[in-house]
Formats: structure tokens, C-alpha cells, sequence
């Protein structure tokens, strides 16, 4: 399949509703043609809302502008809009068999039978549903349905294509190896893709970029590593996994320290206006109690497989997250030392 | 589990026996007293088919006159109730949520009164009131509620809504995706719908008595006028031939109904 790659600028697009909520504030984003892009945020951050007004399915405020390939598609119906999309729910045609389903969009644009038949039989290749192509959507499985799905947005060769959530209806297990799947086969099309999910992990393993969404607005967008590692603001630190909150007293701002009670790391430069920093839990060391590092305890731990999580408690109370090889040997009740590499911490107020 | 079987209880057989009977003795006398010669002396005047030749060649043409209302009542609530169920569902406004609300409203007023309304307004044209296409309108206004409220529901679904954007984002134009889509994924309900509708209309007694014309008979209203005016063996024999007629088609309209259901349902 030949997809034609496609630049996507979207210039202050904002959508207010008709009873006057904010579904989005004006963001801009440009998209590079055939980049994979995930909308990342928790539910109600305005990623649906973009995605549906990339789509055409709502409409979004004037002064709002979406350029397809630098033409302005902001006034151009669905219908028209030349993009394939793929359903939360999958939205497949329950009276329609798999390949009937698949060559839908060809069929409504007049494309010559014989086109049809060749162009649906690449994607059930693609798509490895060889052997299904007569069943009925409610005979399949759901990983088989989402694959209908995606067939079916893509057999038109549309200019972007739009993931609303496509994983989400589907059990954790068969999710990864979906997900897996998903991002190979974008790869292999080279379209343009914007995909929205409330997942991370999915988001980390499908998309080239990040762009994280909260309360209606782009927070920062960037790679996964970059936003993991350098994030801008707070809250990308906070949802893109896991983050332990130190609390800076006024002391320890006055003389640049981050404290742990009777001892304290000095703090980083750039932190030391912060009123507290954040530290990932796997940034958190340990090592046997020794004198000049601040005391932990051990309150609890958990085995989760590859790794173990252990819940600290500092002498001054503070609690934090630490997590360590899965062969660690530290127990709960243990009194550990702690070691944190100051360049690891990040700030915890905006600016 | 532990799954006991019940012990026989003499007492509710005995009950299930008495209600049956209840239930099935009038329908048996009736059938029976359109087979019968003379229904006071009962079985001992011997049986015969000669009352429902009589009914036949009197009120045979009600019996065309029925079904064919029925099916075209069928076809104008389609045509008229689909759309509007559509526009409805899909429509925002308060207006419309009014508008559903007040949808059975023809229902609950006696059809007695409709059909004064309906005499009164349009009584004077003629060749309206002398045809069948009075008793069709009458029909509509009180199955239409029906029709619409069945497949209203449908539409609003939200995987129907999900399907429809679905449609429209694969570039399909407004009839391609309401006749290939939306109509073919509701089906089912539209089949519910003409199930309904045909019933009401084949047996509705109650408008169609005050808007038929002794040329216009509807076979409920035959019906009536033969018990009315004609030996009690005439009325019997005209219900046997309601329900031979009646039964088969409403049988192969059930089963055309579960056999989409089964198909085509979740």
C-alpha cells in the first residue's frame, strides 16, 4: 500500500460547546508528515475533543484553523476530509462481512470492483485475517475487530489517520501484543497517524511523539524519553510514570539543601527557588546504613515480578517510593541508607 | 447445585387444568358454533361448512380488504415513521424531546374520538370518504406511534451513533450511509416495528367503525356487523376464518423477525 505522507498544522484550534464548557483552549501543533503522534492525558484533558476536530465530527471555534498538506480542511464536512479513522468501540457494520466491511470507503467512492477485491485482499494480508474474510463482526474476537477496524480506515489511503483509544475495549494481555502489532504495522504504512489514549505505556510504545494534554491544553510535546527525562512542567513528570514528591522547608531553601531530617543533600542550581522537587522512584538508591546519609526505613514492600516496590519512611517523615531489582533482598522493617543523584531530581512548581 | 425435582403437586395441576380450560372452552364453543348446523341444539345437528361458504361469499372480500390495508398501513408507516424516528433521535433540540414525549398521545384518545376528528375535517371530500384511503389514514395516525417510538430507540443507540461516524468518516453521503448502514444495522427493529404495526391495523375496530362505508369493510368491522345483524353460526364462522387467516401470517412474520434477530443481533 502507498500512503501519501501528510504534514498536519493545527493553528489555535479551540472548541467551546454549545453550553459554554471549554472542550479545548486554543493549542497549536504541527505534526510531520507521516510522524506518529499520540494525544496523551487523563480523561477530560480535551484529547478526544482534538482528535474529533481533526476528523470534522465536531466543529471547532472561528479562528480555529487545521491544515491537511498545508490545504485548509477547517470548513471541509467528514465526509470530505480524506482521513481514516479507527472507533473506541470499533464501530464496525454488524450486518456487513469482514470484507465487506474493509472495502466500505472504496465502495462508497465508486472505485472499480475489481480495485476493491485487490486492495481489501492486501489488507486482510496485512492484517492477517486470512481465513475470516466472510465472518460477521459479531463472530470475532476482539483483537480481531479492532484489526477490521484499522483494515477498513486505512483501505481508502486516506491522508491521516485518527486512533481514538483502539485499544482500550481489549483485555490487558492481548492489549500488548496489540499494541506491538499496531505500532509495526503504522510503521510499515508510513501514514500520518494521530493516536489518543489515557495509557502510557501505549502511548510510549506506538508513538514517535508525545504530546501531553491537560484541562484542554498541549502541556509539552516531545519523545518519550525526553518528556520521561526533562519534562517542562510539573504535571507531564506526574502522569508519565511515577514520581516521589519532597517537600522543601523554608530552611532548606535558605541554605540551597534538599533535607532528610538530620541530613540533606545540597540541591541542584536550578532547583533552588523550588518549595519541593520530584525524584522517580527507580532514582532512589539504596545502600546498607552508613553514617552521613540519610536513615530510611522500610514500611512495606511489593513484588511485582520484574521489580520490587518498597515504600521508604525518612526520619523526618517524609515517604517515598523506591524501586529496586527484582532479586533485591532489602525487608520490610530494614533500616537502609539512602543515596539520591541529585541530577535525577526534577521541579515540582511551574514557572 | 444441588438441583431437586419438585414433587407432582396435585393441587396447582389441578389449578393449570381448571384455568386452560377457562380460557380455551369459549374459543373452542366459538369455533365449533361456526361448524355446527344449529348452535342450540349443538353437535347432534351435525356438522357443516355451509356458514363459512355463506361468511365467505358475504365478507370474503374483507379478508383481501384487511390484509392489503394492513400492508399498506405497513408501508406508509415506513416511509413516514423511519425518517422522523431518524430526525428525532438524532435532533438536539427541546422541541424534539417534547415532541417524543407527546408521540403516544393519538394512543390514549379513544379511537372513536379520532374518528369523529377525521369525519369532521375531511368527511365532505368525497372521494376520500369513499374510499379505503380514509380507514388507511385513521390506521396511520394511531399505529404510526408505534412505528416511530420502536425504531426511535434503535437509532439512539450509541453504537448506532458510533456506526453512523464511522460511515460518514469513510466518506459516505448522507443516504449512502442512512440506506447501506444505518437502516440495514437496525433492521431488527424495523422489523419489530412492522410486526406491531401490521397487528394493530389487521385487528383495529375502533376508528375503522366509524370511518368504513358499507362499500369499505374492514374485516374486524365485518365482523361485528355480522354478529350484529346475522345468526350467531355466521359470526362464528367469520372469527374461524379471522384466525385461519390471521395466525399463518403473523407466524411467518414472528419467525421472519427471530430469524433477523438471530442473524443480525448482538
Amino acid at each position: 500500500m502507498n500512503i501519501e505522507k501528510t504534514r498536519i498544522d493545527i493553528i489555535d484550534c479551540a472548541k467551546t460547546y454549545p453550553d459554554g464548557t471549554r472542550g479545548l483552549k486554543p493549542v497549536n501543533l504541527t505534526i510531520n508528515p507521516g510522524e506518529v503522534i499520540a494525544l496523551l492525558g487523563p480523561s477530560g484533558c480535551g484529547k478526544t475533543t482534538l482528535l474529533r476536530l481533526l476528523a470534522g465530527l465536531e466543529t471547532a471555534n472561528s479562528g480555529s484553523k487545521i491544515l491537511f498538506a498545508n490545504r485548509d480542511v477547517t470548513q471541509l464536512p467528514v465526509e470530505k476530509r480524506d482521513i481514516g479513522m479507527v472507533f473506541q468501540s470499533y464501530a464496525l457494520f454488524p450486518q456487513m462481512s469482514v470484507e465487506t466491511n474493509i472495502a466500505y470507503g472504496l465502495r462508497v467512492r465508486g472505485v472499480p470492483a475489481d480495485v476493491q477485491r485487490q486492495t481489501v485482499g492486501e489488507l486482510i494480508d496485512l492484517v492477517h485475517l486470512n481465513g475470516l474474510e466472510k465472518k460477521r463482526p459479531g463472530e470475532l474476537s476482539g483483537g480481531q475487530r479492532q484489526r477490521v477496524a484499522l483494515a477498513r480506515a486505512v483501505a481508502v489511503k486516506p491522508q491521516v489517520l485518527l486512533l481514538d483509544e483502539p485499544l482500550a475495549a481489549l483485555d490487558a494481555k492481548l492489549k500488548e501484543s496489540l499494541r506491538d502489532e499496531l505500532a509495526d504495522l503504522l510503521r510499515r504504512l508510513g501514514i500520518t497517524a494521530v493516536h489518543v489514549t489515557h495509557d502510557q505505556q501505549e502511548a510510549l510504545a506506538i508513538a514517535d511523539r508525545l504530546a501531553i494534554m491537560s484541562a484542554g491544553e498541549i502541556i509539552q510535546v516531545g519523545d518519550g524519553e525526553s518528556l520521561y527525562r526533562k519534562p517542562a512542567h510539573p504535571f507531564v513528570a506526574q502522569f508519565l510514570g511515577r514520581v516521589n514528591r519532597i517537600e522543601r522547608d523554608e530552611n532548606a531553601i535558605i541554605h540551597g539543601l534538599i533535607s532528610f531530617g538530620d541530613v540533606a543533600f545540597s540541591c541542584p542550581d536550578h532547583l533552588k527557588s523550588q518549595t519541593a522537587v520530584l525524584l522517580r522512584p527507580e532514582d532512589v538508591k539504596l545502600v546498607p546504613a552508613i553514617e552521613g546519609l540519610p536513615q530510611v526505613t522500610i514500611e512495606r514492600r511489593a513484588f511485582l515480578g520484574d521489580r520490587i516496590q518498597l515504600q521508604l519512611k525518612t526520619h523526618n517523615q517524609q515517604v517515598l517510593m523506591a524501586e529496586q531489582p527484582g532479586d533485591t533482598v532489602f525487608r520490610v522493617g530494614e533500616t537502609l541508607s539512602l543515596h539520591i543523584d541529585t541530577i535525577r531530581l526534577m521541579p515540582a512548581n511551574n514557572h | 447445585m444441588n438441583v431437586q425435582s419438585q414433587k407432582p403437586a396435585p393441587f396447582l395441576f389441578f389449578i393449570t387444568v381448571a384455568v386452560s380450560l377457562f380460557m380455551f372452552v369459549p374459543v373452542i364453543i366459538s369455533v365449533m358454533a361456526g361448524l355446527v348446523n344449529n348452535y342450540r341444539t349443538g353437535l347432534k345437528s351435525g356438522l357443516t361448512l355451509r356458514w363459512i361458504s355463506e361468511v365467505w361469499s358475504v365478507y370474503g372480500s374483507t379478508v383481501s380488504a384487511s390484509v392489503l390495508l394492513a400492508l399498506a398501513c405497513v408501508a406508509c408507516t415506513l416511509v413516514l415513521g423511519v425518517p422522523c424516528a431518524y430526525a428525532l433521535a438524532r435532533s438536539q433540540s427541546r422541541f424534539s424531546r417534547a415532541f417524543e414525549e407527546t408521540l403516544m398521545l393519538p394512543v390514549a384518545i379513544p379511537g372513536l374520538a379520532t374518528a369523529l376528528a377525521l369525519i369532521l375535517a375531511y368527511g365532505n371530500v368525497n372521494f376520500l370518504r369513499q374510499s379505503y384511503g380514509f380507514i388507511l389514514i385513521g390506521h396511520i395516525l394511531f399505529t404510526l406511534p408505534f412505528m416511530v417510538r420502536t425504531v426511535c430507540s434503535a437509532f439512539q443507540r450509541p453504537d448506532l451513533l458510533a456506526i453512523e461516524e464511522a460511515a460518514r468518516t469513510l466518506g459516505a453521503s448522507f443516504t449512502q450511509r442512512f440506506l447501506g448502514v444505518l437502516v440495514p444495522a437496525i433492521f431488527p427493529s424495523i422489523l419489530a416495528g412492522i410486526l406491531m404495526v401490521f397487528t394493530l391495523s389487521i385487528g383495529e375496530v375502533n376508528l375503522t367503525w366509524m370511518l368504513h362505508t358499507p362499500l369499505t369493510r374492514t374485516l374486524p368491522v365485518g365482523l361485528a356487523d355480522s354478529y350484529a345483524s346475522m345468526r350467531i353460526e355466521v359470526g362464528s364462522a367469520y372469527t374461524l376464518i379471522f384466525i385461519l387467516v390471521i395466525l399463518p401470517i403473523l407466524w411467518v412474520l414472528q419467525g421472519v423477525a427471530n430469524w433477523v434477530q438471530n442473524r443480525y443481533g448482538n
